[in-house]
C-alpha cells in the first residue's frame, strides 16, 4: 500500500519534471528561431549579392545598367550625413542626460522633460521625417540637403543618447561626488572631472548604438524627399576650393546607403536586386560591427572599473 | 612672494567668476534637456498645422468613415480606414509571431537560463532589432514570400501583408522579451521560494506564479511591441504593397499608413498641395495611434513597479 503510493508520487514528480525539460527545450528552440532567422537573412543576402560584391561596387556611381552600378555616392553620403548627425545629436543628448541626472530639481518641468524623452523614444521614425519635411525642408528652407537629413537623424538618436548617458551617470557612486565636493570642487568641476570620465564607456556605447540605428534609417530620409539617383559627389568638406565655400557640402543633394538599396529593391529588373543585396550586406556589416563594438566596450569596462 | 598667496579680494573675484560660469553651464544644460520638449511640440505643431490645411478640403467625417483612399487617382477619396486596416493587419500578424516567441524567451531567460547563457543570448537577441528595416524588407519580399509560396501557400501574391507581418514580428521579439524579462525578474525571490516549498517545479512556478505576478509588465511589453509594429515603415513599404485595400485578410496586398507616406514622398510632391497635406494627416493618425499605445504601456509599467 505504502510502496504503491510512493511509486505513484514518484511518477507524478517525474511527470512534472518532464515538463520542465520540455519547456527548457522549447525555450532554447524559440531563441534559436530568432538566431536562425538572423543567420538565414545574412546568408541569403550574401548568396544573392555574390556577383556584385567587389571593389568596383564601392567605387562606381549608380547607373542605369545594373552591372555597372555602385554605391560610391551612397557611402560618401552616409558618411557625411552621419557626421552631421553626430555633431547635432550627440552633444545635445549628453548635455540633456547630464542635466536630468545631476542638476534637475524634482519639479514639474523635470517631469515634463522626462515624459517627453520617454515619448520621443517611441515616436515612429517616419514621424520625424514628417517633422523634418515641414520644418527643416520648407520652414527653414534647408531643402533636401545633407544638413536637413543629418539634423533629422540627430533628433532621432537624441532619446537613445539621453537614456544611455543617464544610465551610465547613475552608475557612478555618490561617494565619488562627495569626495569632489569635500575638496571644494564646484558642481560642474565635479561632473566634468570625475563623473563624466567614469561614465565615458557607457555613454560611448549608447552613442554607437544610436549611430548604428541612424545609419540604417530609411523612412525619415525618404520622407524629406531625398533624391535617389545621385551620380555625383557633394563638394569636398572643409576644403573651400573656390567657388565652393567650406560648408557648401551641407547643402548639397545626396543619397545614402539604405535609400540606394530601397531604390534598387523597387526596380522590376532582377539584376538590380543583386545590387540591393550587395548594398544590404554593406549596411548590415556596418551596423552589426558597430553593435559588436558597443557590446565589447560595455563588457570590458564593466570588468575594469571596480568601485 | 606676496603674489603667490592670493589676497581675499582676488579669491572672492575668482569665486564670483566661477559661480557665474556655473550658472551659465547649468542654463546651457537645461536648454539641452528642454530640447526634448521642444521637439515634441514641434512635431505636434507641424502635424496639426499641415493637417488643418488638409481638413479644410476634406471633412473629418469623410476621413474617418469613407472606405476608399485614392488621393493619387483622378477621383479622389480620402477615407483613412483602408490604411488603418492595413496597419492593424500587419501589426496583428507581427504580434502572432512576437508574443509567443518573446514570452517563451522571456520565461526561459528569467527562470531557466544560467547567468552565463543569459549574458550571451541577450546581446545576440538585441541584434535582431539592430538590423536596418530596409534589409528586413528585402528579406520579407525575396526570402519569406517565396518560401511561403513554395511550401504552404502557393497562391500567395508577391506583395502581401503576411510575410511583412512575420518579419516585423521577428524584429520586435527583443522589445517584447527584454521588457517581459525585466518584469519577471522584478518578482521578488521569496514568492518563487514559497512556490518551490509547496513542491512546485520550475515550470509550474514560472507559469502559475511568476507570470501572473508580472502580468502587467508583460502586457506593457506587448503594447510596446504593438507601437513599434504600427510605426514600422520600410518592411511594409517594400513587401506589403502600396495599393490601399480595405481587407482583413493578411494574404492580400495592402498599403499601411506608413507605406502611403513613403509612396507619396517618393513622387515629386508640390509643397502645399492636398497630396502633400494628406501625408501629414496620415502621420497625425499614426502618431495618435502610437501615442495611445505608448501611454497605456507606460501606465501599466508604472503600475507593476509599485506592487512590491
Amino acid at each position: 500500500m505504502e510502496a504503491a503510493r510512493l511509486a505513484e508520487l514518484r511518477a507524478l514528480i517525474a511527470r512534472h519534471k518532464y515538463w520542465d525539460q520540455i519547456f527548457a527545450i522549447v525555450g532554447l528552440m524559440a531563441m534559436f528561431a530568432g538566431m536562425i532567422t538572423l543567420t538565414a537573412l545574412f546568408i541569403d543576402l550574401l548568396i544573392d549579392s555574390a556577383p556584385r560584391l567587389n571593389w568596383d561596387f564601392f567605387t562606381s556611381f549608380p547607373s542605369r545598367r545594373a552591372s555597372q552600378a555602385g554605391i560610391l555616392s551612397a557611402w560618401v553620403g552616409t558618411t557625411l550625413v552621419m557626421l552631421v548627425t553626430a555633431v547635432a545629436g550627440v552633444p545635445l543628448g549628453i548635455a540633456a542626460g547630464i542635466y536630468l541626472e545631476e542638476y534637475a530639481p524634482r519639479n514639474w518641468i523635470t517631469d515634463l522633460i522626462e515624459i517627453n524623452v520617454t515619448n520621443l523614444a517611441g515616436v515612429p521614425s517616419i514621424v520625424y521625417g514628417l517633422l523634418a519635411l515641414g520644418l527643416f525642408v520648407y520652414q527653414l528652407d534647408l531643402g533636401q540637403s545633407i544638413l536637413a537629413a543629418g539634423l533629422t537623424l540627430g533628433l532621432l538618436i537624441l532619446p537613445v543618447v539621453i537614456v544611455a548617458t543617464r544610465e551610465s551617470i547613475r552608475a557612478v557612486p555618490g561617494s565619488i561626488r562627495e569626495a569632489a565636493y569635500a575638496l571644494g570642487a564646484t558642481k560642474w568641476q565635479c561632473v566634468a572631472h570625475h563623473v563624466l570620465p567614469y561614465s565615458t564607456a557607457g555613454i560611448l556605447t549608447g552613442v554607437i548604438i544610436g549611430m548604428a540605428r541612424a545609419i540604417g534609417e530609411t523612412a525619415p530620409i525618404i520622407t524629406i524627399g531625398a533624391l535617389t539617383f545621385i551620380a555625383f559627389l557633394p563638394p569636398m568638406p572643409f576644403t573651400g576650393d573656390p567657388p565652393a565655400g567650406p560648408f557648401d557640402w551641407l547643402f548639397a543633394p545626396f543619397t545614402v546607403l539604405p535609400i540606394q538599396m530601397f531604390n534598387w529593391l523597387s526596380r522590376p529588373q532582377a539584376a538590380f536586386l543583386e545590387n540591393a543585396a550587395a548594398a544590404g550586406v554593406v549596411i548590415i556589416v556596418m551596423t552589426l560591427a558597430m553593435n559588436a563594438v558597443a557590446i565589447v566596450i560595455r563588457y570590458r569596462y564593466r570588468k575594469r572599473i571596480k568601485w | 612672494m606676496s603674489s603667490a598667496i592670493p589676497t581675499a579680494r582676488s579669491r572672492l573675484a575668482h569665486r564670483a567668476r566661477r559661480q557665474w560660469i556655473e550658472r551659465l553651464i547649468q542654463w546651457a544644460l537645461f536648454l539641452a534637456a528642454f530640447s526634448a520638449v521642444t521637439v515634441t511640440i514641434a512635431i505636434v505643431v507641424i502635424l496639426v498645422y499641415e493637417s488643418l490645411g488638409f481638413f479644410e478640403h476634406v471633412s473629418l467625417w469623410d476621413f474617418l468613415t469613407d472606405t476608399e483612399w485614392t488621393p493619387l487617382f483622378s477621383i479622389k477619396r480620402y477615407g483613412i480606414l483602408p490604411l488603418v486596416a492595413g496597419t492593424l493587419v500587419t501589426t496583428a500578424v507581427a504580434l502572432v509571431v512576437a508574443v509567443p516567441l518573446g514570452t517563451i524567451i522571456a520565461i526561459y531567460l528569467s527562470e531557466f537560463a544560467s547567468h552565463r547563457v543569459r549574458e550571451t543570448i541577450k546581446p545576440l537577441l538585441e541584434l535582431l532589432s539592430g538590423v536596418p528595416t530596409v534589409v528586413y524588407g528585402y528579406f520579407a519580399l525575396l526570402f519569406i514570400t517565396p518560401l511561403l509560396q513554395n511550401t504552404i501557400l502557393p497562391d500567395l501574391p508577391g506583395f502581401n501583408m503576411l510575410s511583412a507581418g512575420i518579419v516585423i514580428g521577428i524584429m520586435i521579439i527583443p522589445y517584447v522579451s527584454s521588457v517581459s524579462e525585466d518584469a519577471m525578474r522584478a518578482v521578488p525571490m521569496h514568492i518563487r521560494e514559497g512556490s518551490y516549498a509547496m513542491g512546485a517545479t520550475r515550470f509550474q512556478t514560472a507559469l502559475w506564479v511568476v507570470t501572473p505576478a508580472a502580468i502587467s509588465g508583460i502586457i506593457a511589453a506587448y503594447i510596446l511591441g504593438i507601437s513599434r509594429a504600427v510605426g514600422e515603415t520600410m518592411v511594409v513599404a517594400v513587401a506589403a504593397g502600396t495599393q490601399p485595400n480595405l481587407t482583413w485578410n493578411p494574404m492580400e496586398s495592402a498599403a499601411t499608413i506608413t507605406a502611403y507616406i513613403v509612396q507619396v514622398s517618393l513622387g515629386d510632391l508640390p509643397h502645399g498641395s492636398l497630396e502633400y497635406q494628406s501625408i501629414f494627416a496620415a502621420g497625425l493618425t499614426l502618431m495618435l495611434m502610437t501615442l495611445f499605445f505608448n501611454v497605456v504601456g507606460h501606465w501599466l509599467r508604472r503600475r507593476y513597479r509599485e506592487v512590491y
